[in-house]
């Protein structure tokens, strides 16, 4: 924190970080100068944040989140955000070598200067570059090292809902939407820093921690049981919650950020602006944490996505615009809004895509809206599952007819390529489950090729290993082993290829199940995992979420360093199946969801028994909106967009 | 289905093709030239330019660039032809679409084109490279050096291993000028620092960290070397980089620290060493329409600004 520096510039380290810019890949992520980023001057601000997205500029830049809350704080007079990503080993190592610290790109500031270091966990793969970050930044790694001289390192995002395994190197953790939470936290900071501090670094900690909404491992204590398990987590002080909720911000319409969202130089893996149109979901998926974590559903009204695409578009020039959320085709009004906005920027250029489809709830309609104005890029669904058996097992429910029907209406609008996305290593699998993967693909080709009357169209099947996440039905299931996972790739590879005539138009991207499992390590560990963690990065693990770099090997040798002397290991994190009495890591952190429901649907999954959405059926009690004050916000509203000018439309140019 | 024959995305025909000259400054600097084409097709959008675009599944803006320079160097003459479906008055797209890029890629003129191509009328660069830290001196011998040889054949570190290229036969002339510069940044100089206010102007509400760190004590002054070289383009490309590889062949030259390199003017090359504006033919064209010709459209727009 700034106490110490109160009156005194931080200077920019960018004339430093230049002189090594011309040696490193892709200088251009470093510099900064994205269109709609913000600065702002440090002496005239309180309460300062430093956002992170623990990962390469190229993913960090486009995430949803950081833009929002970005531009929240950046709104409040008193107060500045910047920004700062994972940097790559090659500047690492030339800033270790010239004395240059973890910065940011808006002011080049130093991290180590800031009041509130803020990070995003999308993946757990992230949490060895937030060792990097806070070591380049020169803040202590753990948490109770540091002093009043270094900013609060607070971790969100959804990982955050299990940051046990962080635990040591964070100060705080916020639970779910961040919204509010920033505010919130910003107040407190700024109250306590006009106050003078009073009781310095614990006593900051204390009364975010006292909201009930932000959690302070160090505050906590884990007991274990002789065989490993936890015992209880229990706070170690007064004014500390026994249990920690998670954060939800109700009508969305309140908060049409980001407003003006950043364009960055480099080259991003979402060239596109984006509006998320609604948030949760309650089709039940019992592999998606997601899904589970961020209800109720939220929708966003028509009007809201409006004004939000067309103040989006004129703020970036984007020609693409994605309809973001969990599942885009829900939206209760997803055919007026997509006919909406296809008519307002009818010969424009312009593209809207649904980047989260599901096979039942698409229609030719819709695909024709989507195309109208712009590219027509591959479409996309997610059956997650290759047999029907396998698919009631996760919740997902989508018929094989389903997808064939509406495979086939794409192909004849024009489509020529359809991606279809599968888990492998799911609870209950079994290897025929895996190889119908290849029967439902070849159906689709056929049924491709007489619809569209060409034999040159593509289906490609992409498949990703199974992870078990806390706070999700399969929180209890044992993690398929990576063996089994890459034997069943290699059969169904077989399978695909067995039938020359329509294996030929089937592609099939998959990788191996081993980062699978670390990511299950992550996923559900405890504290002692943050061990693990640490002697990862100590042993040079960098960037784990790029196959590049991710080391499994590192990763087997750390768990066996640190894991086995505690009588634990990579097997007892992964592979063990949990029981219904064991207290499991994150118990404590409450995401609203009742554990006796959750339990029930794990035992329902195993007995292959389906569970309908609570916005077309009755609630089935997952316990969330009565936990925490919320309901359901979903249309439809009956309303439609108006015409408009689009954009560019008052340029002098036009 | 459609047919093959109906292509979607049908797109008015251009009416009109215009040509501009951009710099990038300053930390911008290190966009590569994809970054840079992304970065226009986006700002013509949001200045509202009327684009000619491609037809089919894929529709493109009608823009087509003219050479690039390379990642990490600085340019005052970039060109670009963009072409619009509706008239436009080069002067009032030079505004608009300068206002919509971000600071430091900045559009310095544009011309309706005029016939032939852009490409015809520039063969050769004149190159600005400072060398801190490197006395004028110094340099001078290098560049003697250089120009007194037959060939200088360099390495160059490339995607498919190093390559070797002659230097020589690309160097048309060069000279060395001796400045004052502010070490404690490598890219201080006239031109670059109205962009490096850049970094904290985006919003507008303030813009005094660059003068702060100017006003720096630590920063530290001394006189460099600057070298002017005007290198004709041949195939591959002679880049900046290369020429100072040629220094490091024939007299040992390495500077200390990264030296930095500004395209200061594309062109023909007359007789001499002088570039000839590529420009140059298209506003022969222009003085000599007559008054009035222009689209009375555009001058109440340019009115209204």
């Amino acid at each position: 924190m700034v106490v110490t520096l109160v009156g005194v510039s931080v200077e920019s380290v960018f004339p430093a970080l230049e002189t090594l810019l011309p040696r490193v890949s892709k200088p251009v992520q470093y510099v900064g100068g994205e269109l709609n980023a913000t600065v702002k001057d440090w002496d005239s601000t309180t309460v300062r944040w430093c956002l992170m997205y623990p990962d390469a500029y190229e993913v960090g830049l486009p995430n949803q989140g950081i833009m929002i809350l970005y531009e929240i704080l950046n709104e409040l007079p008193d107060v500045l955000a910047e920004r700062t990503y994972t940097v790559w080993p090659d500047l690492e190592a030339l800033m270790r070598e010239h004395h240059v610290p973890q910065f940011t790109v808006d002011a080049h500031r130093p991290v180590g200067a800031f009041d509130v270091l803020g990070v995003s966990f999308a993946t757990e793969l992230g949490y060895t570059n937030l060792l990097t970050a806070l070591d380049l930044a020169g803040i202590p790694l753990r948490a109770r090292d540091r002093t009043t001289d270094h900013p609060i390192v607070l971790a969100g995002g959804h990982a955050a809902f299990n940051p046990e395994p962080i635990a040591d190197f964070v100060d705080a953790a916020v639970l779910g939407d961040g919204e509010q939470a920033v505010l919130e936290i910003t107040d407190i900071i700024r109250e306590w820093k006009e106050q003078g501090c009073p009781g310095g670094r614990d006593e900051v900690l204390t009364r975010l921690a006292e909201t009930g909404g932000v959690y302070i491992p160090r505050f906590y204590d884990v007991e274990y049981l002789p065989d490993g398990r936890i015992q209880r987590v229990v706070p170690n002080r007064d004014r500390v919650p026994y249990r920690v909720f998670k954060r939800t911000t109700m009508d969305l319409d309140e908060w049409p950020y980001p407003k003006q969202p950043l364009v960055p130089l480099a080259e991003s893996v979402h060239e596109r602006m984006s509006v998320e149109i609604f948030r949760g979901c309650t089709r039940g998926c019992r592999f998606c944490q997601a899904g589970m974590i961020t209800r109720p559903v939220r929708e966003r009204s028509i009007e809201g996505i409006g004004a939000m695409v067309r103040r989006g578009l004129e703020a970036t020039g984007f020609e693409e615009v994605g309809l973001l959320s969990l599942s885009s085709a829900d939206h209760s009004e997803i055919a007026e809004i997509t006919k909406g906005l296809a008519d307002r920027y009818q010969g424009t250029n312009t593209g809207l895509s649904l980047p989260s489809t599901r096979v039942d709830a698409f229609n030719i309609d819709l695909a024709n809206e989507l195309s109208r104005n712009g590219r027509r890029s591959g479409l996309t669904f997610a059956p997650e599952g290759g047999s029907e058996r396998i698919r009631r097992v996760i919740n997902k429910m989508v018929s094989e007819s389903d997808l064939i029907r509406t495979v086939s209406a794409a192909y004849a609008a024009g489509w020529r390529q359809v991606k279809l996305y599968f888990m492998c290593g799911l609870p209950t699998e079994t290897d025929e489950d895996v190889l119908q993967i290849a029967r439902m693909a070849k159906e689709v080709i056929r049924a491709g090729r007489e619809a569209s009357g060409r034999k040159d169209i593509r289906c490609t099947i992409s498949i990703g290993g199974f992870v078990p996440k806390p706070h999700t039905p399969f929180q209890w299931a044992a993690q398929c082993h990576p063996d089994t996972v890459d034997d069943r790739l290699r059969q169904l590879r077989e399978a695909v290829n067995a039938d020359r005539g329509l294996g030929r138009n089937i592609g099939m991207r998959y990788h191996d199940g081993k980062p699978s499992l670390i990511e299950g390590l992550l996923s559900r560990g405890d504290r002692r995992v943050g061990r693990v963690v640490e002697r990862v990065w100590r042993d040079g693990g960098r960037l784990d979420g790029w196959s590049e770099h991710f080391s499994y090997d590192r990763w087997v040798r750390a768990c066996e360093t640190e894991l086995e002397p505690l009588g634990v290991s990579l097997a007892w994190f992964t592979t063990r199946e949990r029981t219904e009495t064991e207290v499991l890591a994150w118990d404590h952190l409450d995401s609203g969801l009742d554990k006796e429901w959750l339990w029930a649907d794990w035992q329902d999954a195993l007995g292959e028994q389906e569970q309908d959405d609570c916005r077309w059926t009755p609630c089935f009690d997952c316990g969330v909106c009565p936990a925490m004050g919320t309901d359901i916000q979903i249309g439809p509203t009956g309303r439609t967009l108006l015409p408009l000018t689009p954009v560019g439309g008052d340029s002098p140019v036009r | 289905m459609l047919s093959r024959q109906e292509q979607p995305n049908p797109s008015a025909a251009a009416v009109q093709k215009l040509r501009l000259r951009y710099a990038k400054r300053g930390r911008l600097r290190f966009t590569s030239h994809r970054d840079i084409a992304r970065a226009f097709e986006r700002s013509l959008r949001r200045a509202g330019v009327p684009m000619a675009y491609s037809q089919g599944f894929s529709p493109h803006p009608k823009v087509s660039w003219v050479g690039a320079a390379p990642t990490g160097v600085a340019s005052e003459a970039e060109y670009v032809e963009v072409q619009v479906v509706r008239r436009v008055d080069p002067d009032t797209l030079r505004h608009a679409l300068d206002a919509a890029l971000p600071a430091g890629l900045d559009v310095l003129e544009a011309v309706e084109a005029g016939p032939g191509t852009l490409a015809e009328r520039i063969d050769a660069s004149r190159w600005r490279i400072e060398l801190p830290l490197v006395p004028a001196g110094r340099l001078r011998a290098a560049v003697r050096a250089l120009l007194a040889a037959e060939t200088v054949p360099v390495q160059r570190l490339a995607k498919d291993g190093r390559k070797t290229l002659d230097v020589r036969p690309a160097i048309v002339a060069a000279e060395v000028l001796e400045e004052e510069l502010d070490t404690s940044s490598t890219s201080v100089t006239l031109l670059t620092r109205s962009a490096m206010s850049s970094e904290a102007s985006t919003t507008g509400e303030v813009d005094n960290l660059p003068q702060r760190r100017k006003d720096d004590s630590s920063a530290t002054s001394s006189r460099c070397g600057i070298l002017m070289v005007v290198v004709r383009q041949l195939t591959p490309a002679v880049r900046p980089d290369d020429v100072l590889s040629a220094l490091g062949v024939v007299a040992d030259l390495e500077p200390p620290v990264p030296a930095m390199a500004i395209r200061m003017e594309q062109g023909r090359l007359d007789d001499g060493s002088r570039l000839i504006d590529p420009f140059a033919l298209d506003r022969r064209l222009i003085d000599r329409a007559p008054v009035g010709e222009s689209d009375g459209a555009d001058g109440a727009e340019v009115a209204r600004r």
